[in-house]
């Protein structure tokens, strides 16, 4: 070949490859490009921080967990096999005792404290779901798409924290109050404890930490250097559910 | 042939049993029935053309749903240049407010039951 064609065909060759830069600097970033912008951004990752302190001063107290069926439209079913929790009280000793926290105190061991999902940095339920029914947004928030719930119930079999639901009977008969902002779940399908996504959309604390008056609970950005929940975790002493387990919870418990 | 007398009867009975419904039809006017829908609202445009939202409404409802709960994207922008919320209890049932005129009128028609209303809730499942 001769130089001057190897110059006309490299060339040529440049202009080719060049035209589909040079489009995209005159067109809008397509729909599908939002979710990695989000990454970029920084979005920001959901924490919930219960103060046992203040948790459980008054006595039997459910404001959380009223808030929380009321605004999710939950089932109340009294037969423990067809239950739905989305959060609930547990005795301190029963979710706590692997890690011996018990013999500081007396009264710990009896202290109800509330549960709900975790909302894992490594969720063992979203490995296992067959259906990507249940997947970690970016935001950290660990969802269920009742959509494509097929009901297996492998992730309830997974979640080591008894955060997972089934729905064994059509719910709308036990719901006491039906609100029209959220949907009911059907029979056949798996819920969950969803950190109140949907009122994350509209910038709304979750429900149960608007309702805890005390201010037991506390939710925040854990990325943002001057939020309350980053503040509180790097100055008290907090525990989370079976740590050995490696699955990261985000709900911190302050001792 | 034998039995012709009882052979021909039999397939003349048949064929006429066959068409009982296209007659019946026919006779009646039924098969020219068209359900008739209300909806309910002074609202005069919808989310898409009035054309693309009777043939494709299902497929927008998907995308939505696809948005709002995999992206967490919860607002649409309309062919109008308007933009909505995507929600199928708020925004769709906000103007077609008689679900039974409306959805269920012409999904009983075409014979099809879908199962948005197991879990979204409408004005008569509402319990307060």
């Amino acid at each position: 070949m001769k130089r001057r064609d190897f110059l006309k065909i490299a060339t040529l060759t440049l202009a080719g490859v060049s035209v589909k830069p040079l489009t995209n600097l005159f067109t809008k970033p397509a729909l599908a490009d939002i979710s990695s912008q989000g990454t970029q951004r920084g979005l920001p990752q959901w924490v919930m921080v219960v103060d046992l302190d203040i948790c459980g001063k008054k006595d039997e107290c459910t404001d959380c967990i009223e808030a929380c069926n009321r605004v999710h439209n939950i089932p109340l079913i009294k037969d423990s096999r067809h239950e739905v929790k989305w959060i609930w009280n547990a005795p301190f000793d029963s979710i706590f005792r692997e890690q011996g926290f018990g013999r500081v105190h007396e009264e710990w061991p009896k202290k109800s404290v509330p549960v709900l999902c975790n909302h894992c940095e490594n969720p063992p339920c979203v490995a296992v779901c067959p259906t990507k029914a249940t997947w970690k947004r970016e935001d950290g928030i660990v969802m269920m798409d009742y959509h494509r719930c097929i009901g297996c119930r492998y992730c309830v079999a997974a979640c080591p924290y008894g955060a997972r639901s089934f729905n064994w009977k059509d719910p709308r008969p036990y719901i006491k109050e039906i609100h029209r902002d959220f949907p009911t779940r059907t029979k056949g399908v798996v819920e969950k404890c969803n950190f109140c996504e949907e009122r994350l959309a509209r910038n709304l604390v979750p429900a149960c930490v608007e309702a805890c008056k005390e201010g037991g609970l506390i939710f925040g950005d854990i990325r943002k250097e001057d939020s309350m929940v980053r503040k509180i975790l790097s100055t008290r002493l907090s525990i989370r559910r079976k740590p050995h387990l490696g699955t990261e919870p985000k709900v911190y418990y302050l001792l | 042939m034998y039995d012709r007398g009882k052979i021909i009867t039999g397939i003349i009975l048949f064929v006429i049993v066959l068409l009982i419904p296209f007659l019946y039809n026919s006779f009646t006017g039924r098969a020219a029935y068209v359900p008739e829908l209300t909806t309910g609202t002074s609202e005069k445009e919808c989310v898409g053309p009035k054309a693309f939202m009777r043939t494709d409404h299902m497929k927008l409802l998907d995308v939505w749903k696809e948005t709002a709960v995999r992206q967490g994207v919860r607002t649409y922008r309309a062919h109008n240049g308007k933009t909505y919320t995507i929600s199928l209890s708020g925004t769709c049932i906000e103007c077609h407010a008689q679900k039974e005129q409306f959805c269920d009128r012409c999904h009983d028609y075409a014979g099809i039951t879908p199962k948005c209303w197991n879990c979204h809730v409408y004005e008569k499942v509402v319990r307060k």
